[in-house]
């Protein structure tokens, strides 16, 4: 086992923990913005990830997941800005916007 | 083992090794980031910065030692790709949560949006971008 194959591997298995917290954040939300940021650090991540198998297994076929992810990802997070824009501020909370600043103030 | 395989590699395989575990490391730094920041806009300095220079120079290592030209072009050319997107998307993400009225954390200071459109007008300005696509 050569040494770029044992570091690929060890950087995997750390890519794998990072998307878990990465997890961890999708579904804790709290809101949709949020839970964008996720899901565009997530495809990162699992591109990243795709990248460190073709380095292990020595199979090209990774590096076509990895390219159509970060494709697919950054399509992905453009339409669900779109969304979050196009819904528009949700009742209530340019009013506690509002509050947090006046608090600063003060 | 570790000691065998450090005899046997080359240079450019210890450094593709150290960029591999680098990126490795960023990519875990922007995920414990975007778990402990308070607000949107301050995970997206985590996701975007981090996460973007992490897989970025996982994919620099992969194009360094692949073999043959065809793998190593499509490796740098994710990599250019990510470093391609990810300020746009920052961007239109931290764009579409303002306009939506995402809470700010209690520790940032300076909004200066609020003080270009003097906070009313973001909710019509909202208005106004949904109309211009509708």
């Amino acid at each position: 086992m050569s040494l770029l194959v044992l570091s690929a591997e060890a950087a995997s298995w750390i890519v794998l923990i990072a998307a878990l917290i990465t997890t961890a954040r999708l579904v804790l939300g709290p809101g949709v913005s949020d839970r964008a940021v996720a899901l565009d650090l997530l495809t990162a991540l699992v591109a990243a990830f795709a990248g460190l198998r073709a380095l292990v297994t020595d199979i090209d076929a990774y590096l076509d997941v990895a390219a159509a992810l970060a494709l697919v990802g950054f399509l992905g997070t453009l339409a669900f800005a779109r969304f979050i824009a196009k819904r528009g501020p949700r009742p209530g909370e340019f009013e506690k916007r509002a509050r947090l600043r006046l608090r600063k103030r003060s | 083992m570790i000691a065998d395989a450090l005899a046997a590699a080359s240079l450019l395989e210890g450094l593709a090794a150290l960029l591999v575990l680098a990126g490795a490391a960023f990519c875990l730094v922007a995920a414990i980031g975007v778990l402990r920041f308070e607000d949107v806009f301050m995970r997206l300095h985590a996701s975007t910065k981090a996460g973007t220079l992490g897989a970025g120079l996982v994919m620099l290592g992969a194009a360094l030692t692949l073999d043959g030209a065809g793998a190593s072009a499509r490796a740098a050319g994710v990599m250019a790709f990510l470093l391609l997107t990810a300020p746009v998307s920052a961007h239109v993400i931290a764009r579409a949560a303002y306009l939506a009225g995402a809470a700010l954390s209690r520790a940032t200071w300076i909004d200066q949006r609020a003080a270009l459109t003097d906070g009313e007008d973001a909710g019509a300005e909202a208005a106004a971008d949904r109309g211009t696509d509708g």
